[in-house]
């Protein structure tokens, strides 16, 4: 028996690995991902936001709940009510551990009244068998058997449609439907990672390369292109979407308290139900909701000028990233610590250097002023940074129905 | 639907004993019991005419001394005419010699109660031994004497402690300082140990260090090499009054107990009702609020006293989606891994060791506990059979002939022999328990027993036998463990039942524990119930307050 | 007597401990000298070419828990120490297929997940809480244990301390940490993982030197230390010594030569000389004399308390405590020379898991069938094997094309029923090679030597009583305080000026050098001086 390999590549690596002219790939949950597959990824970015694109996004955990205790082991994992979630309706949303603190997040597709997969970032199998206790529910997980395209950009619906025996163009903003690509059989959400208007594909992982090629054989009119995690990643972050791992540490991998965070602490308040069923976390969900979180999650973006000047002090033009920094950096009001901004980076649609911060409550006001460390040649300095909502981007056509 | 300050699931000794406590504290109580008598293992039933047999536990070392007294348990029971006295009248008898172990080579050692006296016995097969036994025993009461207090002591908290708690810990340290810091020490050291090793330390003899050690395996799955058996072994001795192996019974049968337990509870106000199931406890947002009996019938109250198993009071009871993941993988992680079987036998005459053995004979016929344990080795072997699933092809016996305190217990001249088998695991290696495997199991134990009383076979009118599978059934023991989880070092004090809930509560409000599954664990000691009783009522008069 | 035997400190006992106790000595200024028994330093921490051209690590085969702050305070990377890593442990099955545990975090999981996708979720879990839990643990091996009897200040201060550190963590973890403190391995692993060859394998650690099975409680401690290494940083914890595991040893001589101490090989030591309830030195079974007012013992404690002094000097309770300090060995080991590369069914050909660890551990049930062997007075005809093969990993351990595999074996009974003799050794030897044929087809056909140590061996040849290989069981009551005695855990002894420092003492076991370093700062404590003395 031949020893196993320790990156695989995804169902599409047969097409993507040609393309990628850049050599430049990164490890994604074991798997090969591009992270550009032209040697920059300028290009790969602009057709998120004015084109459309082809993000692989396979190595995604899957989960496949089914069978009569299916929505009651949804109902007790998600924050969610799912009670409440239609058939062909997807839910964004985290889970959280007894403690409430976030251990993931992911998509809830309910594909029928006992049928749902579940999108995770972290392996999730034990726990949702940990949860299923009593539960006459069958759970599957179908992370290497369904393979995953993400078809993000302004353009998409169009392609998509031309192709498609079924209403794209009438799906709503995050809904799943059942349809043909091509002849193959596919389910196509309204989702995405990007903050554009989108779709996702599933499809069997034998599937895969027919897909690759009927949606490429179908794209050039609509400039289609594929795209890699580095234009993805600035994309997400004009979006104010969370990145596992970088903007939050999974509760069951933080080893100290500190690192753990709330879906309130997240800005994910939104998401939580808390009368609905009775979901892990709930109770001490309800106890921080009766008094409000010391942190919030919030947008922040760096003045200019100041940047300007601090640089200006070595005499150097300020020096901006041109991928999205994941590294983590202080954040100060009133000459004090109140927080950290966890991802960074140039905003090209939006001309502005942005950040996603964690963010002692008091100074999360948006509008308030603040300023964030910036190493300027080797020596510590400090530029302004002012609270802001998110998304940053949120263009109509995202969530839109023609 | 009916109403009360409080229900208690079992009317086991535990689960009588908690609701004697909070009846007596003016909460009214209601005990629900599926069976028709109560006592749960303490049970006597008369299983063939004439014929009154321990069929659950068949000796105690003693009910808590402060529960005794706080029930007036000893005092004088009713009178025929059912006037005059409040006690319990219940009778424990204590027998002494206390143990007879016979060797397989002939011969066999006697355990008095008079460390002088078991010298002499010991004498025979080491010098050195006899010589050690007065100095073991009164080290062993001394430890078990530093165990005692943490037997009496709430397990305090130590991850997230709040000022109480350290004020708890602090009173425990005083206390333990009362016992002696080098008794407490020397316990230390002691719990960890193998009872190999405990009993290496002091002794030689074979015959001696088997027929002690089987008291460090009892009711676990484990062997005498293993590390925790020399708890197990100091677990026997509190509230032995300093007696190695100590063997006591209720006069009249265990049963008794049961009875006497619900006469104090009736007598405080409780009302007990036996042969109703509960079939679920009901909680609503976070807070037990009653139970639902298997008919339909719902008893509300504020609070749920719990004597059954945890794992069947959480797991079984109470819907699981009311309870946390991490405490549920807590919860089914629990080890009950059952390894005793009994098996009752009717005897046309007493059971006579060959002879030569005059001492141990009358032994015998004083009602000393006749242990098959001739080696340490003898017993480690029995347990790899469990290991691997398989009963024990030569168990360890502890036989106890019940009519030699209380003739009473069988037709005149007759007697009862209850014997207690190990290793019989719950979980057998291939398939389960059935009809052929209780008979093999009887008579593997007869045969081992007969190859020390030879006219054994000829004596016998009944027989008997209680798998570990019967025993869950009949008695509700998980698995069929006799202390309702296996007292191994991870499953006492902080962690009985689960670390972080060994202080009677659960995360459900009002739902408490006040069986053997909880601190300080099994035995027919009464400890569990009365502290889990003590709790519910701090409770509630914080929340008075 | 000649003025060049008076020493300010006599270390008796040239194994890894005395040295770095000697090195520290040395280091701050004291006339140090080593005595070593054997014509070479290292005790069980030796390298021999006991067949030409091929290097043995004798007994001890991988640096484990190499404290950190040794290598850094005695430069042994400068003395030549160099670790090199061990990357993978593949437990072969004998349905052909193996489990295998990597450097790289996607290839173990994707290997764990082939055996149970839960357990290669749960693997990261335990993961988490272990790296946790062992960073809670780790102080206890740089503190000297308090007495329990009679606390001082400073021992109150190390209770505070401890007490503090433990605050720190959560309540789930602290749960664990009981857990992990009274569980068998078995448990604790049946309540994370469902792979019986991921839990025998992993249970494995915690039966290493010990006379208990992985069922037996206190076995699930030792699975902590697998993750120790995680937070000793950079320092490679876990890992094979180049040149073998005696370049551990002559690099802490080598270092504790450069401050000045003089390490004397073929030296025995007869016995402690004292005067008046004090130590004065040593006198060598020749006769000779060698003088110091600090004396330190290297040996296990047996030794130490019973062998090195009369016991009529000692209190009655501390020789009685030392006499039942229980030092069963259980294990043995077999080295050989092959003549080609072992070839491993379940993964044929070369590659990069020969320069990792093989754990022959298919099942717990194989576990304890092992140990069911041994219990009673004998050895495992099929028994757990820990094997590495130091040639993959430096070319320079076997000729050219050549290799030497080291086969730690357990278990094996020193009292075994009928005593060991040449037959019985090789019947043990035959045993070891057998079973591991049955994984590795061309083994036999490639063996050019074989060296066969039972536990009597080791006792014989390399001064273990017993054959124990951490100078005393680690279970708990053997630990911390109680290690060797409450009372008399802090290097001290009654004698005053006599001292001990090998692994009888806390916290013992493994090449973690612990000991030796503790004791020497308790010596220097005690005679005023700063560890560092000359600048």
């Amino acid at each position: 028996m031949p020893a196993p390999s320790v990156v695989r590549g995804t169902p599409f690596h047969e097409r993507t690995g040609p393309l990628c002219q850049a050599g430049n790939w990164r490890r994604w949950a074991g798997h090969l991902s591009a992270s550009s597959y032209e040697p920059t990824h300028e290009h790969e970015y602009q057709a998120i936001r004015s084109a459309c694109t082809l993000i692989d996004v396979s190595p995604l955990h899957k989960y496949r709940l089914s069978g009569p205790g299916a929505a009651a082991l949804a109902n007790r994992v998600v924050t969610r009510d799912v009670d409440r979630q239609d058939i062909g309706q997807v839910y964004y949303t985290p889970w959280c551990d007894a403690a409430g603190k976030v251990r993931d997040d992911g998509t809830l597709h309910r594909l029928g009244a006992s049928d749902f997969r579940l999108t995770s970032a972290e392996p999730t199998l034990k726990w949702l068998h940990e949860n299923a206790r009593g539960l006459d529910v069958e759970i599957e997980e179908e992370t290497e058997q369904v393979a995953a395209l993400a078809l993000q950009g302004p353009r998409s619906r169009d392609l998509l449609q031309r192709i498609t025996d079924g209403d794209v163009a009438g799906l709503p903003y995050f809904r799943v439907m059942s349809a043909r690509i091509a002849g193959i059989a596919a389910e196509i959400s309204r989702t995405g990672y990007t903050g554009d208007l989108g779709y996702e594909i599933w499809v069997g992982a034998a599937d895969a390369i027919p897909l690759w090629d009927a949606l490429n054989a179908a794209g050039a009119p609509f400039g289609l292109a594929p795209a890699g995690m580095l234009a993805l990643d600035m994309a997400r972050l004009e979006a104010g979407l969370l990145l596992v791992d970088v903007d939050f540490i999974p509760a069951h991998r933080a080893v100290i308290e500190d690192r753990k965070s709330s879906p309130y602490e997240l800005g994910l308040g939104w998401t939580v139900s808390l009368e609905a069923s009775n979901f892990v976390g709930r109770a001490a969900l309800r106890a921080e909701r009766a008094r409000p979180p010391a942190w919030r999650f919030r947008g922040i973006v760096l003045d200019w000028d100041s940047l300007e000047a601090a640089y200006a002090t070595v005499g150097l033009p300020p020096q901006f990233p041109g991928t999205t920094l994941r590294d983590s950096v202080p954040l100060y009001a009133g000459g004090r610590q109140v927080g950290y901004a966890t991802s960074r980076g140039w905003s090209p649609t939006l001309k502005t250097y942005l950040g996603l911060a964690h963010l002692e409550a008091e100074s999360a006001v948006v509008g308030t002023e603040l300023e964030i460390e910036v190493t300027v040649e080797h020596r510590r300095r400090r530029a302004r940074a002012t609270v802001a909502k998110t998304p940053f981007f949120d263009p109509a056509r995202k969530r839109a129905t023609p | 639907m009916s109403g009360c300050d409080a229900v208690v699931i079992g009317a086991g000794h535990n689960g009588l004993i908690a609701a004697a406590y909070l009846a007596r504290a003016g909460l009214r109580v209601v005990v629900v019991e599926r069976g028709e008598t109560p006592g749960g293992c303490a049970a006597t039933e008369e299983l063939w005419p004439g014929y009154r047999v321990d069929t659950g536990a068949h000796s105690l070392t003693g009910i808590d001394a402060r529960v005794m007294a706080d029930l007036d348990l000893a005092g004088a029971g009713p009178t025929p005419g059912g006037a005059g006295s409040k006690g319990a009248g219940l009778e424990i008898m204590s027998s002494d010699p206390c143990v007879v172990a016979p060797q397989p080579e002939g011969g066999a050692l006697v355990l008095e109660r008079d460390p002088a006296r078991t010298a002499e016995s010991i004498r025979r097969f080491s010098p050195r031994d006899a010589a050690r036994w007065p100095d073991f025993v009164s080290a062993m009461a001394r430890a078990s004497r530093v165990l005692s207090v943490l037997y009496d002591t709430l397990p305090p908290r130590l991850a997230g402690a709040d000022r109480g708690d350290l004020w708890e810990l602090l009173r425990l340290g005083a206390r333990m300082g009362r016992v002696g810091r080098r008794d407490a020490l020397e316990l230390m050291r002691l719990i960890p140990m193998t009872v190999e090793e405990l009993l290496w330390e002091w002794f030689e003899s074979e015959a001696l260090k088997g027929a002690l050690a089987a008291d460090g395996v009892r009711g676990i799955c484990q062997g005498p090499l293993a590390s925790g058996t020399g708890y197990m072994f100091l677990h026997h001795m509190v509230g032995a009054a300093g007696v190695v192996r100590r063997r006591r019974q209720v006069r009249g049968g265990m049963g008794k107990l049961g009875a006497a337990l619900q006469r104090v509870a009736v007598a405080a106000g409780a009302e007990v009702r036996l042969g109703h199931e509960v079939a679920s406890i009901r909680v609503e947002d976070g807070r037990a609020t009653g139970v639902v009996l298997a008919g339909g019938d719902e008893v509300a109250a504020p609070r749920v006293v719990s004597s059954a198993d945890p794992g069947r009071t959480l797991l079984g009871l109470v819907d699981p989606g009311e309870l946390a993941p991490e405490f549920v993988r807590a919860l089914e992680n629990i080890k009950y891994r059952g390894v005793v079987a009994k098996v009752h036998l009717a005897l046309g005459e007493p059971p006579r060791l060959p002879s030569g053995g005059d001492a141990a004979q009358a032994a015998v016929l004083a009602g000393a506990a006749i242990t098959v344990a001739p080696s340490i080795h003898y017993i480690e072997r029995a347990y790899d059979d469990a290991k691997y699933g398989r009963p024990s092809e030569r168990p360890v016996l502890d036989a106890v002939l019940t009519t030699a305190l209380d003739p009473s217990l069988a037709p005149k001249g007759h007697h009862v022999l209850s014997v207690a088998a190990q290793y019989a695991p719950f979980q057998l290696a291939d398939g389960s328990w059935d009809e052929a495997r209780r008979e093999a199991l009887g008579a593997a134990v007869v045969e081992t027993l007969a190859e020390h009383i030879p006219r054994l076979e000829g004596a016998i009118l009944h027989r008997h036998v209680l798998t570990p599978a019967d025993l869950a059934d009949r008695f509700a023991l998980p698995e069929g463990n006799i202390h309702h989880g296996e007292m191994t070092l991870d499953q006492v004090f902080f962690g009985r039942p689960v670390a972080g809930w060994a202080r009677y509560r659960t995360p459900i409000d009002g739902l408490y524990l006040c069986g053997a599954g909880t601190h300080p664990g099994g035995g027919l000691n009464g400890r569990p119930g009365a502290a889990a009783a003590a709790r519910v009522l701090r409770d509630e008069k914080r929340r008075q307050d | 007597m000649s003025a060049t035997n008076a020493y300010d400190a006599i270390i008796v006992g040239g194994g890894h401990n005395g040295l770095i106790n000697a090195a520290y000595l040395a280091r701050a200024g004291l006339r140090t000298v080593v005595l070593e028994r054997r014509h070479l330093v290292g005790g069980a921490a030796v390298t021999e070419e006991i067949f030409p051209g091929f290097k043995y690590s004798v007994a001890s085969y991988v640096v484990s828990l190499l404290r950190p702050e040794i290598i850094r305070d005695l430069r042994l990377a400068r003395h030549g120490l160099e670790i090199l890593p061990l990357e993978s442990t593949v437990t072969p099955l004998p349905n052909g297929d193996y489990l295998g545990r990597w450097a790289d975090h996607d290839q173990t999981r994707r290997d764990l997940y082939r055996h149970s996708p839960k357990d290669a979720e749960a693997y990261d879990d335990f993961a988490t809480l272990m790296y946790r839990l062992a960073w809670a643990v780790k102080p206890l091996l740089g503190i000297v244990p308090p007495d329990p009897l009679s606390p001082g200040l400073r021992d109150l201060k190390t209770l505070l301390m401890l007490g503090r550190h433990a605050r720190s963590l959560d309540e789930q973890q602290f749960h664990a940490l009981f857990k992990l403190g009274t569980m068998s391995a078995a448990d604790y692993l049946d309540e994370w993982f469902e792979s019986d060859p991921l839990k025998a394998t992993m249970s494995a650690s915690g039966i290493i030197g010990t006379f208990l099975g992985p069922r037996s409680p206190g076995t699930a401690y030792v699975l902590l230390h697998h993750y120790m290494g995680e937070i000793d940083g950079v320092f490679r914890a876990w890992g094979f010594a180049r040149g073998g595991n005696g370049m551990v040893s002559e690099s802490i001589a080598s270092s504790a030569r450069s401050h000045g101490a003089e390490i004397r090989t073929g030296a025995t030591v007869e016995r402690v000389l004292t005067t008046n309830g004090r130590a004065t030195g040593v006198v060598l079974e020749d006769g000779e004399e060698l003088t110091a007012k600090t004396v330190v013992s290297g040996v296990d404690p047996k030794r130490t308390f019973l062998g090195l002094l009369d016991p009529e000097e000692l209190p009655e309770d501390l020789v009685e405590a030392i006499r039942r300090f229980r030092i069963r060995g259980s294990s043995g080991k077999v080295n050989l020379s092959l003549s080609e590369a072992p070839e491993f069914s379940c993964l044929p050909g070369g590659g990069p898991h020969l320069r990792g660890a093989f754990s022959i551990s298919p099942s717990m049930d194989y576990l304890e069938r092992a140990y069911d062997d041994a219990k009673y007075g004998g050895f495992s005809r099929r028994p757990y094997m820990d094997i590495v093969i130091p040639s993959m990993i430096d070319p320079g351990m076997a000729p050219p094309g050549r290799h030497v595999m080291s086969i730690f074996v357990q278990y094996a009974a020193f009292d075994l029923k009928s005593g060991w003799d040449d037959a019985k050794r090789e019947a043990f030897g035959d045993a070891v090679v057998d079973t591991l044929s049955e994984y590795v087809p061309n083994l036999k056909g490639a063996i050019l030597h074989r060296q066969v140590l039972t536990p009597l061996d080791m006792q014989e040849q390399l001064g273990l009583t017993e054959g124990n290989i951490f100078h005393g069981e680690l279970t708990p009551q053997q630990l911390f305080f109680f290690r060797p005695s409450p009372a008399w855990a802090d290097y001290r002894t009654p004698v005053r000026g006599f001292y001990q420092c090998g692994s009888g003492t806390h916290p013992g076991g493994g090449v973690c050098g612990a000991s030796g370093r503790l004791a020497a700062l308790e010596i220097l404590r005690d005679l005023r001086r700063r560890p560092r003395g000359r600048p």
